[in-house]
């Protein structure tokens, strides 16, 4: 149980916050002759460092823009840090937005696999889940439904049940489970601590304190890009709590 | 060394990834469509007539075989062309899967020039129909043509692979491409024979065009039923080697500033 599987050392992530952004060669070379090209720097996380040994699960809490989002990214090797290093390992299923991988002139069926194969999976090895897939969305009227014809609701659960059906090592949630129905999000909270229970390092980011108390261990607090506060779950929750209250 | 042997084995693992997207282009390419598939094949024929009454009656070049001249010429620049721009939006077409999950993003622009590919494969069953019409006959020398189509993909992969992450960074990529596109289309002997022109574009166009490289190899198979001249394969190579090589080296330059771009 001691093994470590992510690892950040000291990441600092940076951003151009230019106030107009340059996409084509025609301002490029305008801006290069007036001599306007200008880079302004905005850091995301400063300089944030802890480790998530195997099996733990961490929520990850903090208000809009503290940097929460990125460093989940960052995790899941999407965006790379501008000093510092990152390490993980283990099988990631990122749910960062449910059915992003979706193609949405596509049917249900055709999205699973290669939703699948996004995740890094064989048909054949999807072929082995399909049945589970469908059974635990509850989507089989609407298999040859072209996604595109989906409510948000529906390719969430759609998008969920293929990510966590596969058992990935590490399972990263980003504030997703909002949009189903409340007996769905109750549903996925169950599979969330099935899995847990089984050895699943978790990630959680939610605005819903009491789920990540519920569901999580260790939390960490990030405050502006600045990691402001990391422990027990309860405690940290508390204080963050506290300071939100004092704030209004 | 090690860097790039785990660069092979992450390509090996996301392998069925890329099957997907290439059959995923290939489905909804002529989903809800009435003649489907078939439409691969009839529209280099169609493109071809009109050629062959504009060229026999406007213009009139001293080509035997015309028809057949033309098509080789015309889908091959076809498939470069659709393959290199159908590229340039693969990065960028992408982006809302690539900010939010990994995935290795070259397979993107590959999927793109491959499902371009199999669509050229269509168009070749119109060539064939043609060579049969005009009593092309069949030799050995036509199992050369899979190399020849091997050189037009490893050229076009290049290329694409540049111009993606190039139209990153700079939106207007695609329309100062289709330029140079148009420009070089003229510049590639398709439908005028390459004496016609003045001496000195004659060297320049043999020295520097590569589709030049491979519609002339095509062409020498097809039309002379002969092994084309050692010399065209060398550059042919050559230049698609050249171009993949510019291609990957660009793109690896750029690949982890993309999702601040895109």
């Amino acid at each position: 149980m001691e093994e470590t599987v992510i690892q950040i050392d000291q990441v600092t992530v940076r951003f151009n916050m230019a106030s107009e952004r340059i996409d084509n060669l025609k301002e490029y070379f305008v801006k290069l002759l007036k001599r306007q090209l200008m880079f302004q720097e905005f850091l995301a996380l400063k300089n944030i460092s802890f480790q998530v040994k195997k099996g733990e699960s961490w929520g990850i809490i903090g208000t809009n823009g503290s940097g929460k989002s990125t460093l989940l990214k960052l995790i899941c090797g999407i965006l790379k840090p501008y000093k510092g290093s990152v390490a993980i390992h283990g099988t990631i299923a990122p749910l960062i937005e449910l059915g992003a991988g979706f193609d949405s002139e596509l049917t249900a069926k055709e999205n699973i696999y290669l939703n699948g194969a996004v995740l890094g999976h064989s048909r054949k090895y999807m072929q082995k889940f399909f049945n589970e897939i469908v059974d635990f969305a509850e989507l089989w009227e609407f298999l040859d439904m072209p996604i595109k014809n989906y409510s948000s609701g529906m390719a969430a659960r759609l998008g969920f049940s293929i990510a966590t059906v596969v058992r990935p090592e590490i399972l990263i949630v980003d504030e997703v489970l909002s949009v189903g129905d409340y007996a769905f999000q109750k549903k996925c909270e169950r599979r969330m601590k099935e899995m847990l229970e089984e050895g699943t390092t978790l990630l959680y980011v939610s605005h819903s304190i009491d789920s990540v108390k519920d569901l999580c261990n260790h939390v960490l607090w990030l405050d502006k890009g600045s990691s402001r506060m990391i422990g027990d779950a309860v405690q940290v929750c508390d204080a963050y709590m506290l300071e939100q209250d004092k704030r209004e | 060394m090690e860097l790039i042997k785990r660069r092979i084995m992450v390509c090996y693992q996301y392998r069925s990834l890329f099957q997907e997207l290439v059959i995923k282009d290939i489905k909804l390419k002529y989903r809800r469509s009435f003649l489907g598939y078939f439409w691969s094949i009839l529209n280099p024929l169609l493109t071809m007539l009109v050629l062959v009454i504009v060229f026999s009656n406007m213009f009139r070049f001293d080509i035997e075989n015309f028809p057949v001249y033309l098509i080789i010429g015309q889908t091959l620049f076809a498939a470069m062309n659709e393959a290199t721009t159908m590229a340039i939006w693969s990065i960028t077409g992408n982006a809302s899967l690539i900010k939010k999950v990994y995935v290795p993003k070259y397979i993107f622009t590959m999927s793109r020039v491959s499902s371009s590919l199999i669509n050229f494969l269509f168009s070749l069953v119109a060539m064939i129909l043609v060579f049969l019409w005009c009593r092309v006959t069949l030799n050995w020398c036509f199992l050369w043509i899979p190399v020849v189509i091997f050189q037009v993909y490893l050229f076009s992969l290049g290329l694409g692979l540049f111009l993606a992450q190039a139209a990153v960074f700079f939106r207007d990529i695609q329309y100062i491409y289709s330029v140079i596109l148009t420009a070089w289309m003229y510049l590639t002997p398709i439908f005028y024979p390459i004496a016609q022109l003045p001496l000195w574009l004659q060297k320049g166009i043999a020295a520097y065009n590569p589709m030049y490289f491979y519609i002339t190899q095509f062409r020498c198979v097809v039309m002379e039923q002969a092994m084309p001249d050692g010399r065209l394969i060398g550059v042919g190579f050559f230049a698609a080697i050249l171009a993949l090589l510019l291609g990957l080296w660009s793109f690896e330059r750029t690949q982890d500033k993309f999702i601040l771009y895109i």
